[in-house]
């Protein structure tokens, strides 16, 4: 669903991506880890559209829809209207089916978005994307700012509408252990170039990627 | 006492054309964060059109929405000089809409001369508590208030309106769910263009038109989108009504010549307040 090949993504003389070729199947749900000024959001950004590729090519197989990094909601709106506009392309205009999978978004419908607590936001930003009725969701910085308790519901969420729905989904993540917990492969990205990438459960015993549990540098 | 109140009642409908102008300054910016400074020549259009359309027969209504049509074209056109070309900065884009501007001059001159033009409105006028006013002003009065409604119905009721709104909150995530800004600012520039065109063929038929006419209009639009930080439409229609009373009651009590250095002053009194709010704001935040 997703086919990255050879893709180079610069800002003016500055290169935020470089040669990075990954995939992610149908159904598939894959982590994506990095630390600050990886790349990931660029990534993210190239894979929904919004930056263009230096070099390299980009495949999609269905829609896509992006959770970006910071929930990035429209504050002034009420969160009936994020998610209606979250249709943007798909036409839907009804949020009755995301109400059914987020029922707290039907409690919080009037209510503005930008007095929402984190958790609230980045139930929207979830709901948003969904409306666009996505076969491939990328998800930036689930975790973000958010309480752990928080984030194993949004979380499971996720894992639901993988499991039981086929949606594609790629994880960018910082909090590895999440990212481990939920998906089965994962690729590493640092300064802009892949250094890793593998089934979870063996990058979890590589001692490279433990050095990025910890947040330091992968040698 | 009856004075006092024709002229209150006066400026009030001067404040409305002085609204509808800086409304469509408030649209432009919100969406785009562009200062349009080609918005009175949107007026400035429509006044002409409406006089050219009139006198070659067209009906009343006609002419003038077909004038407000050709203003929101313009306004279309200003729009793709200002912000067609994608990753364009508000800054240039304001230097391209004063080039529009002086271009229009001479376009506004080849095709209607330079001396000023008016259009027959509404003839007549009415007593309101003794005060007379003339029935054109109560049209002017009567058609903002309808516009700043329906504005309102658009921007909070539509999915179009909601999706400017959601340009002007966050132009990014407007991106991440699909929507082009850039074509949202040429809806915006384009709804610009109608509000100054209303203005037009409101204001032409109580004071004759002429190409540069656009100064006197756009000091006083900006004037009140000033009060309202350029974003807010309803403090803008106050900015805008009191500025209109207040150039109304100097004209009315003998200082007419110093219309312009009310609204000059009364923008500058607003922008020295709002800056020292930002600075007291910005320093509060450290």
């Amino acid at each position: 669903m997703i086919d990255v090949n050879d893709l180079v993504v610069s800002y003016g003389t500055a290169t935020a991506l470089e040669h990075v070729t990954l995939n992610v199947g149908k159904g598939e749900m894959v982590a994506l880890l990095g630390p600050n000024g990886a790349g990931k959001s660029t990534l993210a950004n190239t894979l929904a559209g919004l930056l263009k590729p230096s070099s390299g090519t980009v495949e999609i197989g269905g829609r896509l829809a992006l959770i970006p990094e910071g929930r990035q909601l429209f504050p002034d709106l009420s969160v009936a209207d994020n998610l209606a506009l979250g249709g943007w392309r798909s036409g839907e205009r009804d949020p009755s089916f995301v109400y059914d999978l987020l029922p707290r978004l039907a409690e919080l419908a009037r209510r503005r978005a930008g007095v929402l607590s984190g958790g609230e936001q980045q139930m929207v930003a979830f709901g948003r994307a969904m409306m666009s009725r996505p076969s491939v969701l990328v998800v930036d910085e689930l975790s973000l700012g958010l309480a752990p308790n928080v984030t194993a519901d949004l979380a499971a969420h996720l894992v639901e509408l993988n499991q039981s729905r086929g949606l594609t989904v790629l994880l960018i993540e910082q909090n590895a252990r999440l990212a481990f917990d939920l998906c089965s492969r994962a690729y590493v990205v640092e300064s802009g170039r892949l250094v890793a990438e593998g089934e979870c459960a063996e990058l979890a015993d590589d001692p490279r990627v433990a050095g990025a549990y910890l947040g330091g540098a992968i040698t | 006492m009856s004075a006092f109140l024709t002229y209150l009642l006066n400026g009030l409908a001067v404040g409305c054309a002085i609204a509808l102008i800086a409304s469509g300054l408030v649209v432009i910016h919100r969406v785009t964060g562009v200062v349009n400074f080609a918005q009175g020549t949107f007026a400035v259009v429509a006044g002409l059109c409406t006089s050219s359309l009139l006198g070659l027969g067209l009906p009343h209504g006609a002419s003038e929405v077909t004038a407000v049509l050709v203003a929101a074209v313009a306004g279309l056109l200003t729009g793709l000089a200002a912000i067609g070309k994608p990753g364009v900065t508000p800054l240039s884009s304001l230097i391209v809409t004063l080039g529009v501007g002086v271009l229009a001059y001479a376009v506004e001159i080849v095709l209607w001369g330079d001396q000023p033009r008016s259009a027959p409105g509404l003839a007549g006028s009415v007593t309101v508590a003794g005060a007379r006013i003339q029935t054109q002003h109560l049209l002017v009065i009567a058609v903002t208030a309808l516009t700043f409604v329906a504005l309102a119905l658009f921007f909070g009721r539509t999915y179009l309106g909601k999706a400017l709104t959601a340009c002007a909150s966050n132009p990014y995530a407007a991106r991440v769910v699909g929507i082009d800004p850039r074509r949202m600012g040429l809806l915006a520039f384009a709804l610009g263009g109608l509000l100054g065109g209303i203005a037009g063929v409101l204001v032409t038929p109580l004071r004759p038109i002429s190409f540069d006419t656009d100064v006197t209009l756009i000091v006083n639009g900006f004037a009140a989108a000033v009060f309202g930080a350029l974003t807010r439409p309803v403090i803008t229609l106050l900015g805008a009504l009191l500025l209109g009373v207040a150039e109304t009651m100097a004209a009315g009590y003998g200082y007419g010549s110093h219309q312009l250095e009310v609204a000059l002053g009364l923008m500058l009194v607003v922008m020295i307040v709002q800056a020292g709010r930002r600075t007291a704001i910005s320093q509060e935040s450290t």
